[in-house]
């Protein structure tokens, strides 16, 4: 038996790499087959997902195109200042000789006009180049947020807006009809398996038909508000103007996949003994008390769980932009992974759609450290 | 309501509910039911109706002739093949090579392997959109063994189509953790009896996985049937399109909507049929998928 005496030192080096430090070494076989047998897997998702994930990271730090005639270099930072700049700027009225506020022609205070200042400006060079994001009026002065790219920061706050306007929403809307449904009557599956339809069907599919449904002139939405108001509903462009139209996606997307969360409740809900309930009613509890006192406390590890999800899927909104409002009208719907997409693909810049992704990865990593955070939190207490 | 009976308040609550159920439902019926019952009416009917309830009927001039026409606009076999291909082969290898990874964590013990296992749950928050990029160059710089020999980029092929997704970390740690909540005797038992690693694998493990096997297989099929953004990036030939990307042959100026509809059915249909037989396979999925995901 030569193997047996093999100590660690005189094993190859193979053997010493593969084999736990607290294992015997005679389990060689179980170590390579355990690797053979990880391996496929492991050289899939480093090639398509490791790899990839890495050159985003390299390349946003370049100035790389798909196809250029000048050779890619390292920029730094630049594409991410690009994206990130944001500055506060206070625009003082124009006065006349006498030190008065000069007046427009319609009775509004005049201002310089903001160029002056933007475009190559000796004593304000840190706002060369920026643009109006937007503006208001606070006392004799206007403020103005500048930025390098709005057409980003815009996308940005708006993808923002939809992931903490659908959290809630639907979070919510799938709580209430998690507890219609958790209950033993007869066809309850019936209806569970009708509310979760929407959810295998592709978003694709969804987009085009719900662009159908919110059509200003011959939509299935303004008719049905019509018919609910007797006539009086005046119909509505839902996805040509811009104050309905990210509202519009988020109802949409509620609607495709609030079937998912509500069976994340349900199973949520399945887990809170029934004892509980009793020993609540036993104790006089009306309905609203069991939900406070029982139902909920037991349901919030689902609830963190449910609203992250959520919010990380909500941050990579695409789909719907992309088949609905291609990010209009007048960028009310731009969203980040468009913005990337539409950089790094149809414009192939590479380098800035990639310093996009990057951005975005970085947010969707800081919501779930803050995710682990709250639920490292409740665990101790 | 003290004059009510008990038995009567009871009942007044259970017709309230399924009124309640049944009216909710109608949300979420009637798109779809709007959709196939459009696929059926010629244009003009289709926009008259929309302005009322008939949008909902099948009525008047019902026939097939959107059907006819989508697929004279689109190769319809063709797609369908590619869309089938696809996940068919991808479901297939992806629950080879996630249960192989998976039952090597499990049960097996080599070096680093709590730091590989660390590493692929901590994948899961890349989202794909975040890579789909840099995968595109990745994909167009790798070699392929072809009919004439190496060639180099797998633009618009069947395999830059499925190769990326025949692993992912979900399916891996599904597996996992359904092996890992197994009793250890199954494998201990096997192993006095002189059974190997490999049969261990095939005879013992595999064939008691079903549940999860049936939830791996069923996200994958979700997954590459209605794959849109990353065919559309990387396929330029018509005959290796799946079935999403047809939809856009009908974003043309003149927008037929009886066409679009019939198209939209024809792609839906078969996932819904797909789902309402395996319906609570399907939804257990998701609920096994969110709760540890």
């Amino acid at each position: 038996m030569i193997r047996a005496a093999e100590t660690r030192k005189n094993a190859p080096l193979w053997v010493r790499l593969l084999v736990p430090k607290d294992a015997p070494l005679y389990q060689r076989n179980e170590a390579i087959l355990g690797w053979l047998m990880a391996f496929p897997a492991l050289l899939v998702l480093t090639i398509f997902l490791v790899i990839p994930f890495l050159m985003a990271f390299v390349m946003s730090f370049t100035n790389q195109r798909l196809v250029s005639p000048n050779p890619t270099e390292w920029v730094g930072l630049r594409n991410f200042e690009r994206l990130l700049t944001v500055r506060l700027f206070t625009l003082e009225p124009e006065r006349d000789e006498g030190g008065a506020l000069v007046y427009d022609d319609d009775g509004s205070i005049a201002y310089p006009r903001l160029r002056n200042f933007t475009r190559k400006n000796p004593d304000y060079p840190e706002l060369n180049g920026l643009r109006e994001f937007t503006s208001w009026q606070s006392g004799e002065n206007r403020t103005v947020i500048l930025a390098a790219d709005v057409v980003f920061l815009r996308a940005l706050i708006n993808t923002l807006i939809f992931a903490g306007v659908i959290a809630p929403l639907q979070g919510g809307l799938a709580l209430l009809l998690a507890l219609l449904l958790n209950q033993a009557l007869p066809f309850i599956n019936v209806f569970r398996a009708i509310y979760f339809a929407p959810v295998v069907v592709s978003m694709v599919v969804v987009s085009l038909l719900w662009r159908f449904i919110y059509d200003g002139q011959n939509g299935l939405l303004n008719t049905m508000l019509g018919i609910v108001t007797f006539g009086s509903f005046q119909p509505v462009d839902w996805l040509g103007n811009p104050y309905t139209a990210m509202p519009a996606l988020i109802a949409m997307s509620a609607w495709q996949a609030v079937g998912f969360h509500m069976v994340i409740w349900l199973s949520g809900l399945q887990t809170i003994p029934t004892s509980l309930y009793e020993a609540a009613a036993l104790d006089g509890a009306g309905a609203w008390q069991k939900f406070r006192y029982v139902t909920w406390p037991g349901l919030r590890n689902t609830a963190v769980l449910i609203l992250i999800v959520i919010v990380i899927q909500a941050m990579g909104l695409f789909v719907q932009v992309d088949v609905m409002t291609r990010g209009g009208p007048l960028d009310a719907t731009q969203s980040v992974v468009f913005q990337a997409v539409q950089r790094g693909y149809d414009k192939q810049d590479i380098a800035e759609g990639s310093a996009i992704s990057v951005v975005l990865f970085i947010i969707v990593l800081a919501i779930t450290i803050v995710n682990r955070y709250l639920t490292r939190d409740r665990d101790t207490s | 309501m003290t004059t009510m009976t008990w038995e009567t308040r009871h009942r007044l609550i259970v017709s309230l509910r399924y009124t309640l159920l049944i009216l909710i439902s109608a949300i979420f019926i009637f798109p779809i039911v709007f959709m196939v019952v459009s696929s059926l009416k010629p244009d003009l009917q289709l926009l008259r109706d929309s302005g009322s309830l008939l949008a909902f009927l099948p009525y008047g001039d019902v026939s097939l002739n959107n059907y006819a026409d989508a697929f004279e606009r689109v190769p319809m076999a063709q797609f369908a093949f590619n869309s089938i291909f696809t996940t068919v082969v991808a479901m297939f290898a992806s629950i080879l090579l996630n249960s192989m990874a998976a039952f090597s964590f499990a049960f097996l013990r080599w070096r680093g392997k709590a730091l590989v296992l660390s590493l692929i749950i901590a994948t899961f928050i890349v989202p794909f959109e975040v890579i789909a990029i840099p995968l595109l160059l990745v994909v167009n710089s790798l070699p392929w063994i072809g009919p004439q020999g190496i060639e180099v980029g797998w633009l618009n092929t069947y395999h830059v189509q499925i190769l990326p997704f025949i692993a992912d970390s979900l399916g891996i740690f599904l597996f996992y953790q359904y092996f890992r909540d197994l009793p250890d005797e199954l494998v201990e038992a096997s192993r006095i009896d002189g059974a190997s690693i490999w049969q261990i694998y095939t005879r013992i493990i595999m064939p008691i996985a079903g549940p999860i096997l049936a939830t791996v297989a069923i996200l994958k099929f979700l997954v590459m049937w209605n794959a849109y953004i990353w065919p559309l990036m990387t396929i330029r030939s018509e005959e290796l399109r799946p079935i999403m990307v047809g939809l856009q042959y009908f974003f043309q100026l003149n927008t037929q909507w009886g066409e679009i509809m019939a198209y939209l059915s024809v792609v839906t249909i078969p996932v819904l049929i797909f789902y309402l037989a395996l319906q609570r396979a399907f939804i257990e999925s998701i609920a096994t998928s969110g709760i540890k995901g």
